[in-house]
């Protein structure tokens, strides 16, 4: 094997070696452990721009552990999406590293070990090929998280960890079960074996494969918190630290992306009978998600739980267009994947950035007082003229960037996101003669209302923080505060200029997952795969 | 045997979501770990039921799947794990709010 062939384990075992490295390592040898954190992020970054690079021919690399042949022991597989995934994955979590270095990486124990460790489980999560494998990486990074979620401590989060935990355990024990029912029935858990064996599966075993399939995907939907299963999510992210909730607006995508890959991969076109199982309940499942995560936007009075819903906004009009199976708009759908969650993480340190020495009531007094008229006398006349601090025009110029990325409007990526997705949507759902189907319509016209709601939610927000605030209080921010906010927001500005290369190539990854031909060859060399099937 | 393993998983999954749904935080626990076991068997139980077979291929011989012994065992090491880490958790939270209750305050009567 070409010493190069192994760049596909770095991603899971460069965090692993970084993370049992940091872990003996006392509190008092932080800056070691932040070099290293660095490195190991660094490194990250460059080994998923090579594996990006590798990937963009078409060409599926497929790792096999121990060099066992491919159905019996567990490959990683690097193709588009998931060279996708590891590389906004990384670019994220290097941005929100920066930003803990500040101050936030010191107000807990094992930060860095934790940090290395989720993102250790988020890419073998993003490369695996076998689905018991993808349980153990999801609770990697689910034990992972529930450090992170708690890190800094605090009755609030201690708190809203304890039902943090508790929902995920639960839902890891549905996915064990779907594991287990569709082992049962099929006998196999590589993904790309069960992508050959399901349309072959007997008739009367049929309903046990499809109800471990549906348990997994309940699973899948929780961990993008998916309405009714997603009522952990605003009050977790909205207590985490800054850089916690940043990365943590890639966990979320992690369901989405499970759901992509698995659901199109053994109930796609050509899964048989079982083709296309509860796509309709997707995409009930994304809308109803896009209206609870808009009123949620609506109903924000802080601007945290303004982040979070935003949250739920994106997963939902992700899973809402995965669900209706075109390869057009499921490139669109991954395109924009990436840019939200750029934005996200963005709008997360953004927002412990203003809020900071703020006092914790204001905001919701700023709501009431907008409700119910301005009853105090106007005082300020006598601060015309007063320039606006620095600081704060550069936060306020970083807020109008992610409302206008959030809300989609032009002239950034948000835009060129969402307009690829409604073209790509009715090019998809018009037949050859006549109107677009009606659901065409119904999320043409959701996703424009998320968006209308998100401009209104995040024009209230500046108002009340930046332009006439209660209390003029002007935050101390840092310079390396304030730059992983400017990077991110540059990636998606960087996203936006290079948006052909950049759809061209979520497209070939879309179309490479719903006809998932050349996946399954790749991990199961034809001659093997005649054998396999039975 | 199916149906007493059957009846196992039965009562062990419907305790456990009796239990989950309480509002004590010990409750919750010991619903989740029930539930685990539940699960436990039933992973075990989708490698079929078979007596006195040997779990490791020999030539010749009845053998029954490793591979369901196999995930159990990974199942169960996981489950482990995080239901120490739920207690730690459950610990800090009656620390800092006083009471066992799960949303950190008593419901007013």
């Amino acid at each position: 094997m070409n010493p190069v062939d192994h760049l596909a384990m770095l991603p899971i075992l460069l965090p692993l070696v970084a993370a049992a490295l940091m872990l003996p390592l006392g509190e008092p040898r932080r800056p070691l452990k932040v070099a290293l954190n660095l490195a190991s992020t660094l490194a990250l970054v460059a080994v998923a721009v090579a594996l990006a690079m590798r990937a963009a021919t078409g060409s599926v690399e497929v790792y096999r552990l121990g060099d066992w042949p491919a159905p019996f022991a567990i490959v990683l597989v690097v193709d588009r999406l998931a060279a996708i995934m590891l590389l906004a994955t990384s670019v994220l979590a290097f941005c929100s590293l920066l930003f803990s270095l500040a101050r936030w990486h010191r107000v807990g124990v094992h930060f860095h070990p934790l940090f290395q460790f989720l993102l250790m489980g988020l890419n073998g999560a993003f490369l695996t090929g076998d689905l018991f494998n993808l349980f153990v990486f999801f609770e990697v990074l689910l034990v992972a998280s529930y450090g992170l979620a708690m890190h800094g401590s605090g009755s609030r989060r201690v708190q809203v960890g304890l039902h943090y935990i508790a929902v995920n355990l639960a839902a890891s024990l549905l996915f064990l079960l779907g594991v287990s029912l569709i082992y049962g029935v099929a006998g196999t858990l590589n993904m790309a074996d069960l992508a050959l064996r399901v349309p072959t599966i007997p008739a009367a075993d049929r309903p046990l494969l499809e109800a471990g399939a549906a348990l997994l995907g309940t699973a899948f939907l929780t961990k993008a918190a998916a309405w009714p299963l997603g009522f952990w999510l605003e009050d977790t992210y909205a207590a985490a630290s800054a850089p916690v909730a940043a990365l943590f607006a890639m966990m979320s995508k992690l369901g989405v992306y499970a759901i992509a890959r698995v659901w199109l991969l053994l109930f796609g076109v050509a899964a048989g009978p079982s083709a296309g199982l509860g796509a309709d309940w997707l995409l009930a499942a994304g809308i109803a998600t896009l209206v609870f995560g808009m009123l949620g936007v609506l109903a924000a009075q802080e601007m945290a739980r303004l982040a979070a819903n935003s949250v739920l906004v994106s997963s939902g009009l992700l899973i809402a267009m995965i669900a209706v199976g075109d390869a057009q708009v499921i490139g669109a759908a991954f395109y924009y994947l990436v840019v939200s969650t750029f934005t996200l993480g963005a709008f997360f340190l953004l927002v412990e950035l203003a809020d900071r020495g703020r006092h914790a009531a204001a905001d919701i007094l700023a709501v009431t007082r907008e409700a119910f008229g301005e009853d105090e006398d106007e005082t300020d006349d006598d601060e015309i003229g007063v320039a606006i601090p620095a600081a704060v025009a550069l936060l306020g110029l970083a807020f109008l960037g992610c409302a206008l990325l959030l809300a989609g409007l032009p002239p950034l990526a948000g835009f060129v996101g969402k307009f690829m997705l409604l073209d790509a949507l009715f090019t998809a759902l018009t037949p050859a003669s006549g109107d677009a189907a009606p659901v065409a319509w119904v999320l043409l016209a959701l996703l424009l209302l998320s968006s209308f709601a998100t401009l209104i939610a995040m024009s209230r927000a500046g108002l009340n923080r930046f332009w006439a605030p209660l209390e003029a209080r002007v935050p101390r921010v840092r310079i390396i505060e304030m730059m992983p906010v400017a990077l991110l927001l540059a990636a998606c500005a960087g996203l936006t200029v290079a948006a052909g290369p950049a759809l061209d190539y979520a497209a070939a990854a879309a179309r490479a997952l719903t006809a998932p031909q050349a996946y399954v060859e790749g991990v199961l060399p034809p001659a093997t795969a005649s054998e396999a099937a039975p | 045997m199916e149906l007493v393993v059957t009846i196992a998983i039965g009562v062990l999954t419907g305790s456990g979501i009796w239990l989950l749904l309480r509002p004590r935080t010990f409750q919750v626990i010991i619903g989740l770990s029930l539930l685990s076991y539940a699960v436990n068997l039933f992973i075990f139980a989708m490698g079929r039921l078979e007596v006195d077979v040997a779990p490791v291929l020999e030539a010749g011989t009845a053998n029954s799947d490793p591979v369901p012994q196999a995930l159990v065992l990974t199942a169960i090491v996981i489950g482990f794990a995080t239901t120490a880490l739920f207690l730690v958790v459950l610990l800090a939270n009656r620390g800092f709010s006083g009471t066992d209750h799960v949303d950190g305050r008593e419901p007013s009567p």
